[in-house]
């Protein structure tokens, strides 16, 4: 155990990896999200296609299944990716799929009468979004998307299968060094656990910030 | 490097074999997923408090951790502890045991949505307990997750690849491991691509005309 | 009502409404069959009438919440839904919609303010990104007129924080922050408790004779249909059965419809 524990700059780094891909993976993932869940809204029949389209073939896709083919397949014709754009890449393209239906549905949920009333008030079919659906939208959006970064986070593990230095990758190199298989395994489970707890506090804290903003709570002063 | 339609017609056979463990391992750990899963939700309402933690934090941690380390860890393990797994049988074990994890949250939710008014008639009729649940909570509450659960099948479809961290002979693997031999990746790994698309494009769909029918019959 | 807070209410012309054989259909179901009437300029009109009989299609048609499946609605001298072209009238696009919406104001049912902004922001958000006030131009204009409806100190407050009345309130505030011609309000009573639904009709009562807006009105209330309107109109099945003074609509009604409604609505 104490091999394990002699490790601890690997095991940082490991993690640090794990995070920084949680990062990167999870903005990219947002930014498609955003853009493919408010096309799945359009007026026009096309872009929704376009959103749909986006939505089912990474949806459909498996991660990994995607990584290999960033890392492996792509640079016989010409594309090459280092590993952590591949898997950058890979992990956000899907849970960007996923993050798209959650952006679709909740813009959707907000109620239509709010539609109608900026409408009334004569807002431009970009301020009725800006100004008043997709505010209202993000409160809706915010505890599904906690919940995809904690996937994002773990499917991030992946990674380690295409040699970047993530802390499953690092597991196994501690493993191997040491010897030591049980300690190395459950000393990283529990960091992927701690991380974990920490995003979903993350999470409840920006929930409970929406919800006062939109007095569904009650105000603490 | 031109797509080689004679090499894509070679490699086919032996992907639709990889294709073949890849889902009968996603069947076999889906039946432990659903069956393990209905386990915690029950042990999750057992008036035992150590229990009802104990479940409660075991199931959250299995959740919150990668299933790729947690097949490291039966694979590599449990044989320090003289239990040892052939790779397929750690892959099922352990997608199953996952899964098992996000299906218990479904149960949960589908009971919770029985109303109230059920367990009331139940009491009424003076019903034993376990009466109660195996003849008027979980049937109802059964059926309204049956679509959710599906799309676990899905899911779990998805994350079969990871499998091939413990070399098994899936899909991916296979076509990885044919790449090696002749240096070809393209062929191989598109060919895994378009048929994961396609099956779980067709699995949602199922999916979704199952949710429709059973909207109808609420 | 002071004169400071009279300086808050819309004023000037205020243009006539006319429908041309209006057609509204939902699906099958033929809610307006070639509707014809004309509200004059300034004029405060009320439509009663079953549910289910068009009266709120109308207001929804000139707020352009719904689109008319035929004829013509004008605002003043221009078409709502129609535009001229090279002599020819077309469908009207997003600008003209735009311009036309800028004299028409509504307020809605269930009150629909935004829970994602304050009180004030409710009232000034519209004026500062539509009609382009500075933000002080449109506190000031704001501020008179939660003064105008009694919510003063409420400016910084929550919407979802305040009573039914009060919100439909803030609710007239901000449709006439946008300094409307035409007001539309739709059943603006129906969803408050009875005992606030005074104090909100007395409030539009007011406004409704210190200001020259053109009215047009759906409510059930009977006692605020004859405290507001100049004239009021018996709708069935999408058109009109019967139209006149208040007076002599709810005591000398010429038709059974209305005689019928009218002892169904007072019965209860």
């Amino acid at each position: 155990m104490s091999d394990v524990l002699d490790a601890y700059p690997q095991l940082l780094r490991g993690a640090w990896t794990t995070v920084q891909l949680t990062v990167y993976g999870s903005v990219l993932a947002l930014v498609l999200a955003l853009v493919f869940g408010l096309a799945g809204t359009a007026r026009s029949a096309w872009v929704r296609a376009v959103g749909r389209v986006y939505v089912e073939f990474f949806r459909g896709m498996a991660t990994l299944v995607l990584m290999y083919w960033f890392f492996y397949a792509l640079p016989l014709v010409g594309f090459r990716f280092t590993p952590m754009a591949a898997a950058v890449l890979s992990l956000g393209l899907n849970i960007g799929a996923y993050g798209a239906e959650v952006v679709r549905g909740a813009v959707r949920a907000v109620p239509k009468a709010q539609y109608e009333a900026t409408v009334a008030l004569n807002f431009t079919p970009v301020q009725r979004m800006r100004r008043v659906i997709l505010p209202q939208a993000v409160a809706l959006m915010l505890p599904p998307f906690g919940n995809l970064v904690i996937e994002l986070m773990k499917g991030s593990a992946v990674v380690s299968l295409i040699t970047i230095g993530d802390l499953t990758f690092r597991a196994k190199q501690i493993q191997n060094a040491t010897g030591e298989t049980l300690w190395t395994y459950v000393a990283i489970l529990l960091i992927y656990f701690v991380i974990a707890q920490a995003l979903q506090s993350l999470v409840r804290l920006a929930e409970r910030r929406v919800d006062r903003m939109l007095g569904r709570r009650a105000e603490a002063t | 490097m031109e797509w080689d339609w004679h090499y894509t017609g070679d490699i086919l056979p032996d992907l639709l074999d990889g294709l073949r463990v890849t889902v009968t391992a996603t069947l076999l750990g889906y039946v432990i997923a659903v069956l393990l899963g209905l386990v915690w939700t029950l042990l999750r309402r057992t008036p035992s408090a150590v229990v009802n933690q104990t479940v409660r934090w075991v199931t959250e941690f299995v959740r919150s951790t990668p299933l790729l380390v947690q097949l490291f860890f039966l694979y590599y393990v449990l044989p320090t502890w003289g239990i040892t797994l052939g790779p397929l049988t750690a892959g099922v074990i352990g997608l199953g045991l996952h899964y098992s994890t996000y299906t218990a949250e479904v149960y949960r939710g589908g009971i919770d949505d029985v109303p109230r008014g059920q367990w009331e008639a139940a009491v009424a009729l003076n019903l034993p307990r376990s009466r109660t649940w195996l003849d008027v909570i979980l049937p109802q509450a059964i059926r309204r997750v049956v679509p959710t659960l599906g799309n676990y099948l899905i899911a779990m479809f998805k994350d079969s690849p990871l499998l091939l961290g413990i070399n098994v002979a899936e899909l991916l693997n296979t076509a990885y491991t044919t790449g090696t031999h002749t240096l070809r990746f393209l062929e191989p790994i598109t060919l895994v691509g378009v048929l994961f698309v396609l099956v779980s494009v067709v699995s949602s769909v199922l999916v979704r005309r199952l949710e429709r029918r059973s909207h109808a019959t609420d | 009502m002071p004169p400071t807070e009279k300086k808050a209410l819309p004023a000037g012309q205020a243009p006539g409404l006319k429908f041309e054989k209006v057609v509204k259909r939902f699906g099958a179901n033929a809610v307006l069959r070639e509707l014809d009437f004309a509200v004059a300029p300034g004029e405060r009109v009320t439509l009663i009438g079953p549910s289910g009989s068009g009266k709120t299609t109308i207001l929804r048609l000139l707020m352009t919440l719904e689109r008319p499946d035929g004829g013509l609605i004008w605002i003043g001298d221009d078409t709502l839904w129609h535009r001229e072209r090279g002599g020819k009238r077309v469908p009207a696009n997003q600008k003209h919609l735009h311009e036309m919406r800028k004299q028409v104001g509504m307020v809605f049912q269930q009150f629909n303010l935004f829970p994602n902004m304050s009180v004030l922001r409710n009232l000034t958000e519209a004026p500062v990104r539509v009609l382009g006030l500075s933000r002080d131009e449109a506190v000031e204009r704001a501020t008179s007129l939660l003064d105008l409806v009694g919510l003063a100190d409420k400016a910084d407050a929550h919407p979802t924080r305040l009573s039914g009345g009060q919100q439909q309130r803030v609710a007239i505030a901000r449709a006439l922050a946008m300094q409307p011609k035409v007001l539309l309000l739709d059943e603006v009573t129906s969803a408050l408790d009875p005992e606030l639904v005074v104090g909100v009709q007395d409030l539009l009562r007011d406004i409704a004779r210190e200001s020259d807006l053109t009215l047009l009105c759906v409510t059930h209330e009977m006692r605020f249909a004859r405290d507001i309107s100049d004239r009021v109109l018996m709708f069935d099945q999408g058109q009109i059965v019967e139209q006149g003074p208040p007076d002599q609509i709810f005591n000398e009604p010429t038709e059974q419809r209305t005689r019928d409604f009218l002892q169904a609505v007072l019965a209860t």
